[in-house]
């Protein structure tokens, strides 16, 4: 059985698309075979996150216009077997695309696939009501800001409003020093104040835009990031994992630099 | 640290605050026009009973816990200062008017 799930936020650059390709590459990790699809029409950038852009033949539309077949469209990702993308055209425009195509090639691609991730486009238009379509579930991205958490709390009304049930929340860009410092607002603020279930919170990590640089995925590599991001794709299958201890790791690690600059 | 901690909120506290009474508003989805359209509404109705002071009215959406005190859900809360209780009226709302009015 299938599973597909949106990731959106309303606000754009909090970290759909790096969260969609960390996701995604650590479900494979898991052995689930999954494939993502960039429902940004005219504004494609999940292929480039995941470094696959120079690989694309057929995009999107020409999949829903059918002027080739799906399998030819989908790119295989060499570094997970299990991994594949389906770009979003770049020279389209978001009514291309319909939200009754969407659902029905989202239903041609249950039948191969354990897990569908569809990559949000910033905004409530077209885009968004074509990605959230198809969905089983959706996950909303959010920052721990105010402009991103108002657009988050939009959102989770027009994820009811479609009939959505099934939402969680993941906090990207967490910076535990400036929550201790009470110069961001904490997990527990932003939770209270949407109230959704948690599912994953991601710190602020540099190596985030070190691996979006080269183009790969942080899951898996070792960083924070990475193993806050595992730790979703774990959630997702159903194991019960704890969060992150943010606080401890960042605490030690400021002890540490701290000692370092002492000396 | 005394002084960050009495004299100024902290940046967090500010930003969840504000963030309280925005959404309750974008939830609702009350435009300022439809707000002052209510207000005069009510006007018109307690000014049938009582004398009431209008430029200090207030009336706003605001945020308050939930019976089971679990939650929050929004409320619309209106401050109506009275002046003077009406003839026929004024014995009737007595006890009533020797309140002050307040929010809940």
């Amino acid at each position: 059985m299938s599973e597909v799930i949106v990731i959106t936020s309303g606000k754009g650059g909090v970290g759909k698309t790096t969260t969609t390709a960390n996701l995604g590459a650590g479900l494979a990790q898991l052995g689930e075979k999954v494939v993502l699809i960039d429902t940004d029409i005219g504004l494609r950038n999940l292929d480039v996150v995941m470094g696959l852009e120079n690989r694309i033949v057929y995009h999107l539309v020409d999949v829903i216009e059918e002027n080739c077949r799906l399998k030819q469209a989908l790119i295989r990702d060499k570094r997970y077997p299990n991994l594949f993308l389906l770009p979003s055209a770049q020279t389209r425009d978001k009514s291309a695309v319909t939200p009754e195509q969407m659902t029905r090639l989202i239903d041609k691609l249950r039948l191969d696939f354990d897990y569908i991730l569809l990559d949000c486009p910033a905004g409530i238009e077209q885009g968004f009501q074509n990605a959230i379509a198809g969905a089983d579930r959706a996950f909303i991205v959010t920052t721990p800001e105010v402009s991103a958490i108002r657009d988050a709390d939009r959102i989770i009304g027009l994820l009811d409003t479609f009939g959505m049930r099934k939402y969680d929340l993941i906090i990207n860009r967490v910076r535990m020093d400036m929550v201790r410092r009470g110069d961001m607002m904490s997990i527990d603020d932003v939770v209270d104040i949407l109230s959704i279930d948690l599912i994953g919170v991601i710190p602020d990590d540099e190596h985030i835009v070190v691996s979006t640089n080269q183009g790969e995925p942080v899951v898996g590599n070792g960083t924070v990031a990475g193993q806050a991001f595992s730790n979703i794709c774990g959630r997702i299958l159903g194991q019960d994992i704890p969060f992150l201890d943010l606080v401890g790791k960042r605490s030690f690690f400021v002890r540490f630099t701290g000692l370092l600059k002492r000396s | 640290m005394f002084r960050r901690w009495f004299k100024k909120k902290s940046s967090r506290t500010i930003a969840k605050d504000r963030l309280r009474v925005l959404l309750i508003s974008d939830r609702v989805d009350c435009s300022p026009e439809m707000m002052e359209m209510m207000k005069n509404d009510i006007i018109k109705v307690i000014s049938k009973y009582m004398e009431i002071n209008e430029k200090e009215m207030d009336l706003h959406i605001s945020q308050s816990v939930t019976i089971d005190k679990k939650g929050y859900s929004a409320s619309i809360c209106a401050n109506v200062p009275i002046k003077t209780l009406r003839g026929k009226h004024a014995e009737l709302s007595k006890t009533r008017a020797g309140q002050k009015p307040s929010c809940p």
